[in-house]
């Protein structure tokens, strides 16, 4: 089958241009989503869409809560939208309407009401300060309701946009700003390579699926994101050192898919998880706590974390490389505990 | 005499009886609230009838509406029945959200109204998206937002706002502006406390109307909700009313002054709309006492059931979280 090397902001348009054309119920609502000579978003997601679907591209006010409620509303109706952020770090601003309706209106009504809706939220440090950096996926994951997905590569991006599209429910999409591959004006300083072979055909990628991205048998090294690049590139120092990693792609945080990481919990019984917010709170800390919960008598050492510290993001490089887990840190983690 | 009003004496004798219908459940709720069988806390709307039942009878069946945590009114309004309404009071599984929506939360998306949406003004926004919804499939349909005076200051009222008129969305924004935001008077919380004006800031009319009088209600709704239809939404109205109940559960009332009080009794919209009724000539007391002890009747009934309907139960608690996949 004929594929196509495809970034992540090149295969997410992809994705939304083929479910608009699929389904009329399809639309997007954003901030500078589909201004003429604009920007496609942010991130170029939805760059030149606006041509192709006329009216189904709409450009809001700078008024999160307030589209956020619009697009709940509309998806409550049975429209299918796609709502999106500039910066994750927005969606406080909207987060009465995703956490209070969107995430509890099918349970409220008794299963009555439905909000198929899906949202996307570029997160992550990216030499821009405090408020446009966070990883924040911590809040959202324990919202009963919701669905969280967060793609490490090109072609997962595509697949979990479509499996979100046609899920019945709210889906929120964490993209990270390092992985889009964004050109132009809106290409990003140190961005890592996610680039993927997209077949030629319809899929979708489940959305409850985590992902085996390297076999080992020594430790196992979970990661989303960024971070599961980093993982992987630490897994090939390791490799050279003796020590056998297996890496994981967590890629759906809720819900957790238990039932792929306790398989190689149970063949390697050593766990790090590595996550770029901030080490309280965290989803690395919830996913520890299943993995004990589940696997508890498997394992031959504790869980162990590599997080950032507990501060906002800071601006200055030397202290943003500082503040973010690297793949020496990954790597020196992981050889302390096949050691243990 | 009075000049005899154009209505059909069904469809007033129809307003009066729903508007009986949700007195007469408020009345007994509170009742069964203070009795202690009733679970959980209420916010009722004793002295607003008029304002639910004049802009629910400017709907069709097929229009929706958003409420707020003090929906019973709307609800009934809207054509759900007392028994689904207090079944889900009761929490039963027979309720009209399974009882896991309760007094804040009730709605019935078969009958055109979303879950109470307590958090206040967040059923703004959400209006507006359900239009936006009506406007992109090109149906006819409209949405009626209820909120109070205090969801004004609230963000998501102005984000909101703006963008149905931005979009000229079939939305009628109802603010039932009965003076309080809990107990804090709606003058200590704005400076301009008439919520009519501010639909002109954001490019469309609106409305001040007493909200004590049906009619006048239903008048200015329909009128609304037409300019909606013809996609010269939304509007805005603000209907003045009072609660003659507490905020909630045992609220006593202590801010609102006896004079105001008072003032405002002397405005009930049923005593009013009853004077009305018997001055048509057509309509004589007995008609209307029998209409009262007919939804007193209903409501006997609809509360024997609800007392013995089947709760909610642990097997329950895990459903409903999702919806299925199409």
């Amino acid at each position: 089958m004929p594929t196509k090397r495809l970034g992540i902001a090149e295969a997410l348009r992809e994705a939304i241009a083929e479910e608009m054309e699929r389904d009329p119920r399809v639309f997007c609502l954003g901030e500078d989503i589909g201004v003429p000579g604009g920007w496609g978003g942010a991130f170029t997601v939805t760059l030149g869409l606006e041509k192709k679907f006329p009216g189904r591209i709409i450009d809001t006010p700078i008024a999160e809560l307030g589209f956020f409620g619009v697009a709940v509303g509309a998806a409550l109706m049975g429209m299918r939208p796609i709502v999106d952020v500039q910066y994750g770090d927005f969606l406080f601003l909207a987060s009465d309407q995703i956490i209070n309706n969107a995430a509890k209106l099918c349970y409220m009504s008794g299963g009555a009401a439905s909000v198929p809706l899906v949202m996307r939220a570029p997160i992550g440090a990216t030499g821009r300060g405090a408020q446009h950096a966070q990883s924040m996926e911590r809040y959202f994951t324990g919202v009963p309701g919701l669905k969280v997905v967060a793609p490490s590569n090109a072609y997962d991006a595509k697949g979990l946009l479509k499996a979100a599209v046609r899920d019945g429910n709210p889906v929120l999409i964490f993209e990270h700003k390092l992985l889009y591959g964004s050109r132009g004006a809106r290409a990003e300083p140190g961005a890592t390579d996610a680039t993927a072979d997209i077949p030629a055909g319809d899929y979708t990628v489940p959305l409850d699926k985590a992902a085996l991205r390297r076999q080992g048998a020594h430790v196992t090294i979970l990661g989303w994101l960024l971070m599961l690049h980093h993982a992987l590139a630490a897994a090939a120092i390791l490799a050279q050192e003796g020590i056998d990693a297996e890496v994981l792609d967590v890629r759906s945080l809720s819900p957790v898919d238990y039932d792929t990481i306790g398989q190689s919990v149970l063949k390697t019984g050593r766990v790090l998880i590595v996550e770029e917010g901030p080490k309280t709170g965290g989803v690395s800390a919830e996913i520890a706590a299943g993995i004990m919960d589940r696997f508890g008598d498997s394992l031959m050492a504790p869980v162990t974390r590599v997080a950032s510290p507990d501060v906002p993001v800071p601006f200055a490089p030397a202290l943003e490389n500082a503040y973010r887990p690297d793949v020496g840190r990954i790597t020196a983690a992981a050889r302390r505990l096949a050691a243990s | 005499m009075p000049a005899p009003t154009p209505y059909e004496k069904s469809f007033v004798l129809s307003l009066y009886e729903r508007m009986a219908l949700i007195r007469e459940f408020e009345e007994r709720v509170k009742y069964l609230f203070l009795e202690g069988v009733m679970p959980g806390t209420i916010h009722q709307c004793q002295g607003q009838e008029a304002t639910a039942t004049g802009v629910c009878a400017s709907l069709n069946p097929d229009d929706w509406i958003t409420s707020t945590f003090r929906g019973h009114g709307h609800a009934l309004a809207k054509g759900l029945t007392a028994q689904e309404l207090l079944d889900e009071l009761f929490g039963a599984r027979t309720g009209c959200c399974k009882g896991k929506g309760g007094s804040m939360h009730v709605g019935n998306m078969k009958k055109g109204m979303v879950p109470g949406i307590a958090i206040v003004a967040g059923g703004i926004p959400l209006a507006a998206g359900m239009a936006l919804a009506f406007k992109m499939r090109g149906a006819p349909q409209v949405v009626a937002c209820f909120f109070g005076d205090g969801a004004v200051a609230e963000g998501a009222f102005h984000e909101g706002v703006n963008m149905a008129a931005l979009w000229n969305l079939p939305v009628l924004f109802v603010c039932e502006n009965n003076l309080y935001g809990a107990s804090t008077h709606v003058s200590k919380v704005m400076k301009d406390t008439r919520i009519s004006r501010r639909a002109s800031y954001y490019g469309f009319d609106g409305r001040t109307v007493d909200g004590n009088d049906v009619l006048a209600v239903y008048e200015a709704a329909r009128q609304a909700v037409a300019e909606c239809r013809a996609g010269q939404g939304p509007a805005l109205l603000e209907l003045l009313t009072y609660r003659r109940t507490g905020h909630s559960r045992r609220d006593t009332c202590g801010y609102q002054p006896k004079d105001e009080r008072e003032a405002w009794f002397s405005r009930d919209p049923l005593d009013r709309f009853a004077a009305v009724l018997t001055q048509r000539g057509d309509i004589s007391q007995a008609e209307l006492d029998q209409v009262k002890s007919g939804v007193e009747q209903q409501i006997t009934d609809a509360v024997a059931k609800a007392r013995t309907a089947p709760l909610a139960g642990p097997e329950e608690l895990l459903q409903d979280l999702f919806a299925p996949s199409a």
